[in-house]
């Protein structure tokens, strides 16, 4: 039984852990799918995380403070979408520069809120099915931002592969000057896939800073960001895999501290290389398959796209 | 000729004006503030390493006024950039000039060397010159004693300790705490997770909730975050919190918290400078200097629990009670201090091993 | 959409010129407005973080040193953005070089020569390459994406780094603390300028930024980068191998990271820390992009990223401005420089060779 309850805390453990990251992660994948690579993740999880907690203690609601760190996600993206959409600057440097302003931004706007202590999103058991032994604490008894993360991963999906807009989207990202030509305006559907990255960005921050550690601090995403950057890579941009490799980060993490805990000794710096060393073998396992990733990954990331050319 | 003579005359004149005005505006000088720079590894923040340091600032501007003048970098890296910024701060005319975290030690003896008559004072380091001082706290006194607390009000006899790199700063603190917690409760068990950094709340708090689900009905940590404080809160558990009180982040949960207080020292300093008396020292207090506090009591600590606590307090006070006064057995069963001595301040300085009551091996 | 508003077929050579004023006026006014805002002498912000740090010998050279690992690290990665091969990963090969050539001046402590420099500096650009050489391989042999592998790995190089410090390579007289021992004179950078730190790290990495020059421009090497890069299709049907490219492109750059990795140690810290770089190689990324993937626009690039930095510690020592401000005032310039910079080229693209449809 002790063991049970102590599985049942890592797997709980490992989807609060992995939370952010589908948020995150689903939300550049969506961009990627457009065409446009945006490494400013981290700073706009940073910029969600402090819009969201300043917003919850304005208002004494988190919910408000959710929508608030999806604006400022959206808002942050924007300034992306104009550079490198408009004035086509490059989506490496720009984006390394977005986090360059998050991260700055953000310590700015927070530093009157470092230190004010909330009252984070509280999970909401759902009725009867929480009391089921074992699926009950492990599916049902959770804030309503891991419920609302299995929801966008649900509509991502069918977005992405049974709609309309998906196809567009995919075609867009795919070979832009086609889709041009076919007449869509590839520029307006990048602008929009950027700002979902955006509020998805900054719901991963208020996810942090509302629920997992309900508090503000300078850069407390900790380098989450680039993990969920290297997730829609590993995932092969396919939002199942998304899901499946968050919580496989999240789950490797957790289960090197229980290891620890339990009392077994392990190099605490050469475990903390493991997810990143798992990450280099699988994708290069997956990877191996040329046809399969030349399937998902969008041909046109991280190229310009300018229609008067 | 005559009148370029004249001429000549006026200008030496004039020249000695000037050099006379600017001597007197150096005399002058003799009352402008003192300025103290601060030199910080991190964001200030509201509670943890750099925020004791910073309300130790905040204490000196309340003693001095206008006779000092503080500035502070925050967040400079350990590496070669700590050079240029406490350069940059002697350059510009600080006379003090405090750098606060281990990394800043051999950029601080090097710029002491181009300023002598600047006075520096570097943390937690060991290397000192003519005008480069050192200074520490005790801190594992302070951890001893929220042992005791831990050791009282567990439970289940396993309490948590979440820790960021293995040196032996944080050791000490964990073997300290260990001794203090066994000295009420033989049976106590110390399980230690590492998260490999300093700072990184998600982190943290992962760690402490896997101690608590293997068991730990009291956490602690030696890393930067509250978030441990936050974890125990919420999953319904006494923590105890260390470099601030955290007590608000944890109302419930947070039984005491080990504090730095640098205030004494830096007022002190500050003092020695302005009366032209500095120099190099070598200061390591702890609770006698209190320089070392415990943080409020929580109302859930009961009071036979507290008069312990207090009379180990004035025991270590006065010099009766060491946290490691043999026999310190090493969790293998090796002594490593025979009955009736204590280990010395270089072994203190250098500690790598766990103390009997800490589970795992030290990595 | 917007795009059209943009008068592109009229541009002239002179706005080429007047885009880095535009930006710096962009820069200078939003400064302005945020010094204004809040309640600081907006024209002695702005000299505090342009000028002030560079009115002393010292600040010139600490200018010069720290634009140098960026320029190394650049200048390695323009070669491979240029043949559209993405090396984000300088940081992991500057934290590899750091550790190999550190580790020869560890291993030969005590008994050194006039000859450790040299062989610190060769390993450290062996380090950093072999360390590059990881995702290239990766990328050839099976598809893996480059963006990913070399990223992943800076932070396994930054781990092992700690994991040695921590370790192994503890100073044995240093109370267990997580630093090597001080390196011995043998292994340091010689000073260029007595009273500043400037050292020889500087000189080597204008040798290097020539010899890139030449390489790119001059050889057929890199005449093969430049096609792979910019019409794929063509470089296949010459011939050129896109794998070899691939390679090329992270040898350079890692060696070049590893180099500067070493450089920085054995030039300004003097042994091994947890920590070697505040994120140089991810700094030279966009170092590389605002000097145009030219190597003579990524010196000036260099300069000005270099100069961000010193300015920024200067605003918090004499204005008392937390990091923060800073931050934001840091981004808004990369913004400008950026979005300025980047429609000059791309003028310049659209007037030389049409675009393919």
């Amino acid at each position: 039984m002790d063991g049970m309850d102590t599985a049942i805390a890592i797997l709980v453990g490992t989807i609060r852990a992995g939370t952010p990251l589908v948020f995150a992660a689903l939300g550049e994948l969506i961009a990627e799918k457009s065409g446009v690579l945006n490494l400013g993740v981290e700073g706009m999880m940073l910029v969600g995380a402090v819009a969201g907690f300043i917003a919850t203690v304005l208002t004494g609601n988190p919910y408000f403070g959710i929508l608030a760190a999806i604006a400022a996600g959206i808002l942050l993206s924007l300034v992306f979408g104009t550079l490198t959409q408009v004035l086509l600057t490059n989506q490496v440097a720009t984006g390394l520069a977005l986090t360059i302003f998050g991260i700055g931004m953000s310590a700015f706007i927070g530093l009157d809120f470092v230190g004010t202590p909330i009252e984070g999103l509280k999970p909401i058991p759902i009725p009867f099915l929480a009391d089921i032994p074992i699926v009950g604490p492990l599916l049902f008894n959770h804030d309503a931002l891991i419920y609302f993360s299995i929801v966008m991963f649900a509509l991502v999906s069918w977005f992405l592969f049974h709609s309309r807009g998906g196809l567009i989207l995919r075609a867009v990202g795919e070979s832009h000057h086609a889709a041009h030509a076919i007449g869509y305006s590839v520029v307006k559907i990048r602008f929009l896939a950027v700002m979902f990255g955006g509020a998805m960005a900054g719901l991963a921050g208020a996810y942090l800073s509302l629920v997992y550690t309900p508090q503000w601090a300078e850069n407390m995403t900790a380098g989450r960001g680039w993990i969920a950057l290297a997730l829609v890579v590993f995932a092969t941009w396919r939002p199942g895999r998304v899901l499946i490799g968050a919580y496989l980060f999240g789950g490797i993490t957790i289960l090197s501290l229980h290891v620890q805990a339990v009392g077994y000794d392990v190099s605490s710096h050469l475990v903390a290389t493991l997810p990143y060393l798992a990450t280099v073998i699988v994708l290069a396992m997956i990877s191996r398959d040329a046809t399969k990733i030349r399937l998902n990954a969008p041909a046109s990331l991280g190229k310009p796209f300018h229609p008067g050319a | 000729m005559k009148t370029d003579q004249k001429l000549q005359r006026i200008t030496a004149f004039f020249a000695v004006a000037v050099i006379a005005v600017a001597a007197g505006a150096g005399l002058l000088r003799a009352d402008d503030p003192l300025k103290i720079g601060f030199v910080y590894v991190s964001p200030i923040g509201d509670a943890g390493w750099t925020y004791q340091h910073e309300l130790g600032r905040q204490a000196i501007i309340a003693e001095f006024g206008d006779r000092i003048d503080t500035s502070y970098v925050e967040s400079v890296p350990e590496g070669a950039d700590a050079e240029r910024v406490i350069r940059q701060l002697a350059a510009d005319g600080n006379t003090l000039i405090f750098t606060t975290s281990f990394g800043y030690m051999n950029p601080t003896i090097k710029v002491a060397r181009q300023f002598p008559n600047v006075t520096f004072a570097h943390a937690t380091g060991y290397k000192r010159s003519d005008n480069v001082s050192t200074y520490l706290a005790r801190f594992y006194e302070g951890r001893y004693l929220t042992g005791i607390v831990a050791g009282s009000m567990t439970k289940s006899n396993i309490i948590g300790y979440v820790a960021a790199f293995p040196i032996p700063e944080v050791v000490r603190g964990i073997n300290a705490f260990t001794r203090g917690a066994r000295s009420v409760n033989p049976d106590i068990e110390v399980r230690v997770v590492w998260v490999s950094s300093w700072y990184d709340p998600g982190k943290e708090r992962e760690a402490a909730e896997a101690l608590i689900d293997q068991g730990a009905d009291v956490v602690t940590q030696h890393t930067d975050s509250t978030a441990v404080v936050q974890a125990a809160q919420d999953r319904e558990v006494y923590a105890i919190g260390y470099h601030s009180d955290m007590s608000k982040y944890g109302p419930d949960a947070h039984l005491t918290a080990s504090t730095h207080v640098w205030n004494g020292y830096y007022i002190d300093s500050v003092n020695a400078v302005l009366g032209g008396g500095a120099s190099s020292t070598d200061v390591w207090g702890g609770i006698a200097q209190d320089m070392v506090e415990l943080a409020p009591l929580n109302d859930a600590v009961p009071a036979d629990v507290r008069a312990q606590v207090e009379t180990a307090r004035e025991a270590i006070s006065n010099g009766e009670l060491h946290p490691f006064a043999g026999p310190v057995n090493d969790n293998s069963g090796t002594e490593r201090v025979p009955a009736g001595e204590v280990l010395s301040d270089g072994d203190l300085l250098s500690m790598d091993y766990y103390v009997e009551g800490v589970q795992g091996t030290l990595p | 959409m917007l795009l059209r508003l943009e008068p592109r077929q009229t541009s002239s050579k002179w706005m080429q010129y007047a885009t880095p004023l535009i930006a710096a006026a962009l820069t200078v006014i939003t400064g302005v407005i945020l010094f204004t805002a809040l309640g600081r002498d907006p024209f002695l912000a702005l000299y505090t973080f342009f000028v002030r740090p560079l009115t002393s010998v010292y600040g010139i050279g600490e200018w010069a040193i720290k634009a140098t690992p960026l320029l190394l690290c650049a200048v390695g990665l323009s070669v491979g953005f240029r043949g559209n091969v993405w090396n984000i990963g300088a940081e992991g090969q500057l934290t590899m070089g750091a550790i190999c050539g550190g580790g020869v001046a560890l291993a030969f402590w005590g008994n050194e020569g006039i000859w450790l420099l040299p062989l610190m500096l060769i390993a450290g650009a062996a380090g950093g390459l072999a360390w590059g050489a990881i995702p290239a391989i990766l990328k050839n042999r099976f598809n893996a994406n480059e963006i990913l592998t070399s990223l992943m790995l800076t932070y396994v190089a930054i781990q092992f780094l700690g994991y040695l410090v921590h370790g192994p390579w503890r100073d044995p007289d240093g109370f267990n603390f997580p630093e090597t021992r001080l390196f011995n004179d043998y292994g340091l950078m010689p000073v260029l300028v007595e009273g500043t730190r400037l050292h020889a790290g500087v000189i080597l990495a204008v040798i290097v930024t020539i010899i890139v020059w030449i390489f790119m421009s001059r050889t057929f090497q890199g005449f093969k980068v430049q096609v792979a890069g910019q019409a794929p299709a063509a470089a296949a049907y010459a011939g050129y191998s896109q794998k070899g490219v691939v390679l090329l492109s992270f040898l350079v750059s890692g060696a070049l990271a590893g180099l500067a990795g070493i450089s920085e140690v054995s030039g300004t810290i003097g042994q091994l820390q947890p920590v070697v770089s505040p994120g140089y190689g991810f700094a030279a990324i966009i170092v590389a992009f605002l000097g145009r993937l030219h190597p003579f626009g990524i010196v000036l690039a260099s300069l000005l990223m270099s100069l961000m930095y010193l300015g920024g510690e200067s605003l918090q020592i004499n204005l008392n401005l937390p990091l923060a401000v800073t931050g934001v005032f840091q981004g808004l310039l990369l913004f400008f420089v950026l979005g300025s910079e980047v429609l000059v080229r791309y003028r310049i693209k659209l007037t030389a060779t049409p675009k393919e449809a």
